[in-house]
């Protein structure tokens, strides 16, 4: 990967450089400063609540921001309406940390899709990923119209063109182009199986300059699917970030792998967490076993951690992997963490009582 | 028709060349369309063209056909348009994660551009124009491509 001139500092700032991104840089986020100085990237998945309250995406996020780079807000991911990810990305913004806004086309067209990045950029968001989006029918609300305007090829160049020519897709001009580092996902684990790095160059020609992948649970193909990204070079043109997650027992294994799209889970997983007397710990065994593996791979610079409804184990799986070494937040441990994350979700409480206080005595008034 | 449209991805190669032989003789009549009005000729030529490649590709008339870069395997088939498959929902035996009686449109895209050469599905398609929707990709091809030739 063409590493950036800057040298890397000490520890990590906030969630972005401060002014505009270094040469070379897409954006000025923390995600590509990790990713361009050479270390292993840790992001992760923020549930979205189904709730208008503020403080339940705060603490969400509190018990991820000390040990990711950047959290992604999904987009109604799986077809459930949840909050939207623009909507988590403008309170991320608003508490320094670095958010990745998932875009989705299922229920956007074109239109809507470059006015959020906009809108998305103007609040600080630096990373965006394109999806073409689950089908509405495995959702909650399959009556829904699917979109499907752009799929998200066309959402990636759209997006490069906003953003390196400063212009719209119909050619009209940006006084100020959103500087974003643009991403894509990638699920090797399902067929054709000898299509998938070439789809990933297809990616990249339109414009992704990281990907995601879908959860990693077999080895084996994602090996092979590297050996040939590595083979097309892609790996330097690219940044790769795996997918991994705990399973929260066997029937829950059983279920995703039966009704959410495109994830595999061999048998080999579901019978070594039936196995285990504890299922919930022995799959986060598995998923700092899989980190390791990983790791150990050509070609790949980070993970993805999707814990769904099970955020408060990112912590304990980033920091058992060793996946943020070199850093200063993987040296204070796991209680060390916790006491930050305390720090944090005490600062929320105390703010959250701070706004519920103000807003009681205008209720009075009225 | 399903058999058809397998039929047809099976047999890409004959059916590109087919394909583009016809596509020069339609360039060629590009005088004569222009003669009798491209307006004048759009639902007849349409129509046509929707009978011939419904039949053999499920055509859905997009207007703006990518069948040379997609293995004869019409992406309009796809539940979510996808012009640059496959997505990550396919499942393990390669049917569609939204209609599961169906073969993935791009696995099957795969199979038909195995016939073809890998230059063309590797081409990343642009956004559709939703404007072109139910109106000939003929006449598009022979209006753009004679334009074009006489630009030369």
């Amino acid at each position: 990967m063409s590493a950036a001139a800057t040298p890397p500092p000490e520890d990590l700032f906030g969630y972005a450089i401060p002014g505009p991104p270094p040469a070379g840089y897409r954006s000025h986020g923390r995600l590509e400063h990790v990713l361009r100085t050479g270390r292993f990237a840790v992001t992760a998945e923020l549930n979205p609540p189904d709730s208008a309250d503020p403080w339940e995406v705060y603490e969400r996020a509190a018990v991820l921001s000390e040990v990711v780079d950047a959290i992604n807000a999904t987009d109604a991911s799986g077809a459930n309406v949840h909050m939207s990810s623009v909507g988590i990305c403008a309170l991320l913004t608003r508490d320094d940390l670095a958010p990745v806004l998932q875009v989705s086309c299922r229920d956007r067209n074109r239109i809507a899709i470059q006015g959020d990045v906009l809108g998305a950029a103007a609040m600080g968001v630096a990373n965006v990923l394109c999806l073409s989006g689950d089908s509405v029918g495995v959702g909650d609300q399959p009556e829904a119209k699917p979109v499907f305007d752009f799929d998200c090829m066309s959402a990636l160049e759209t997006l490069r063109m906003m953003r390196d020519e400063a212009k719209f897709l119909s050619g009209r001009k940006l006084t100020e182009a959103p500087k974003i580092f643009l991403g894509a996902a990638i699920n090797p684990f399902v067929p054709p199986y000898d299509f998938r790095p070439r789809r990933l160059a297809k990616k990249i020609a339109a414009g992704a300059d990281f990907v995601q992948s879908n959860y990693c649970f077999d080895i084996d193909i994602l090996r092979e699917y590297m050996k040939r990204v590595v083979d097309m070079g892609l790996h330097e043109t690219c940044f790769i970030l795996i997918g991994v997650g705990p399973l929260a027992s066997p029937k829950a294994g059983r279920w995703i792998r039966a009704n959410v799209p495109g994830v595999h889970i061999p048998d080999a997983v579901i019978e070594r967490l039936e196995a285990a007397e504890k299922p919930k710990n022995e799959s986060k065994k598995m998923t700092v076993e899989f980190i390791q593996q990983i790791r150990e791979i050509e070609g790949i610079h980070g993970v993805h951690v999707m814990a769904y409804r099970q955020e408060e184990m990112v912590a304990d799986i980033v920091i058992e992997s060793g996946a943020l070494d070199g850093r200063k937040k993987a040296q204070i441990g796991i209680a060390g963490l916790r006491a930050q994350q305390e720090r944090r979700m005490e600062s929320i409480r105390k703010r959250r009582a701070a706004a519920e206080a103000q807003a009681k005595p205008s209720t009075k008034v009225d | 028709m399903y058999a058809v449209r397998k039929w047809s991805v099976t047999h890409a190669r004959g059916l590109n060349r087919f394909y583009t032989l016809f596509e020069k003789a339609v360039v060629g009549f590009a005088p004569l369309f222009r003669a009798i009005g491209y307006d004048r000729l759009e639902r007849p030529v349409a129509a046509v063209e929707h009978g011939e490649k419904s039949l053999l590709i499920d055509c859905q008339m997009c207007g703006q056909c990518a069948l040379s870069s997609t293995g004869m395997s019409c992406p309009m088939n796809c539940p979510k348009s996808i012009r640059n498959g496959p997505c990550g929902g396919v499942r393990p035996n390669g049917m569609c994660e939204v209609k599961p009686e169906m073969r993935c449109v791009w696995v099957e895209a795969w199979r038909g551009a195995g016939t073809m050469g890998e230059a063309p599905i590797m081409e990343v398609q642009p956004a559709i124009d939703q404007s072109l929707k139910g109106r000939s990709s003929w006449l598009k091809v022979a209006r753009e491509k004679s334009a074009a030739g006489e630009a030369e």
